[in-house]
């Protein structure tokens, strides 16, 4: 049976950018960060307390994952904010929400109370976003 | 109908705690004084240690230790020495710096950075060995994608 997620993927349009997003701004971890070859690079980042899921922020490059178009295409949606990858917990919204707003990253929608939940969105630097939510207590 | 976010109850309050956690962040090497900030944040200083608690889940004084030690982590990693690195983050003394790194890392402050240079080593000598099979076959992930055009 399966009994975890360990690795899932974001797609990114710069590591370097994605870097300074996830780290310096989010506050993520580095977990491995290794070239591989020319134009190549694994890197991947864990939330602050959730060592054991690696979040790999893959490049979109032509010649890697994606050949020809694909990759234009990719770049084009990721930018456009196609995608929302997943939802992240926080202890208390409001702070979260400041601190990361302190740091100019752009929310789509800000803290809100939801049937389901107190939940805000946001975007990373490559458009792709995320929702995030109050840990409930 | 639904309050923007300005409009909850005490809002001022978390834009204090979050500008005094903001301070902690990008002054730890210096020493801090909690009275000090309390003050800057108008508020008595149990009243801020009990909103800067509810809010972080630590004491102002046990997140700046976490981030004196996640910093010394950091430096550590950029190769500094042991004792460049206790002063880099704020601690006055040596054997409180490394007895506090243990405590909290697991690890004594040489032990962590002899393991991290050696992953780094492992890394550079073997990198497809830190990435799972299915993002890179073993001789490379321009391979087998599972994202290629039919052509």
């Amino acid at each position: 049976m399966i009994t975890k997620m360990n690795h899932v993927s974001v797609f990114v349009l710069n590591q370097d950018s994605a870097y300074e997003f996830y780290v310096n701004k989010l506050g993520f971890k580095v977990h491995t960060d290794a070239p591989i070859g020319p134009g190549m690079r694994w890197l991947t980042v864990c939330p602050p307390e959730q060592p054991d899921l690696e979040i790999s922020l893959m490049s979109i490059e032509e010649g890697m994952m994606f050949k020809g178009a694909a990759a234009k295409q990719m770049r084009e949606l990721v930018s456009k904010g196609t995608f929302g990858f997943g939802v992240f917990e926080c202890n208390d919204l409001l702070a979260t929400y400041e601190e990361m707003k302190t740091k100019g990253i752009v929310f789509k929608k800000p803290p809100t109370k939801e049937f389901y939940g107190f939940e805000a969105l946001f975007a990373d630097d490559s458009g792709n976003w995320f929702s995030l939510g109050q840990k409930k207590n | 109908m639904k309050k923007p976010f300005e409009e909850y109850p005490k809002f001022y309050l978390y834009k204090r705690i979050v500008q005094t956690k903001l301070f902690i962040d990008s002054h730890y090497a210096e020493k801090i004084d909690l009275n000090t900030i309390a003050d800057e944040a108008y508020f008595s200083k149990f009243h801020f240690i009990r909103l800067f608690k509810n809010i972080y889940g630590k004491t102002p004084h046990q997140y700046l230790t976490k981030v004196r030690i996640e910093k010394a982590q950091e430096f550590l990693q950029k190769n500094h020495s042991i004792t460049d690195v206790c002063f880099m983050v704020g601690f006055d003394s040596l054997s409180s710096f490394t007895g506090l790194f243990k405590r909290i890392v697991k690890h004594s402050p040489s032990v962590y950075q002899r393991q991290f240079f050696q992953r780094l080593e492992q890394i550079k000598d073997v990198p497809l060995g830190f990435i799972p099979n299915c993002f890179a076959e073993n001789k490379g992930w321009t391979q087998n994608s599972n994202f290629q055009e039919e052509q």
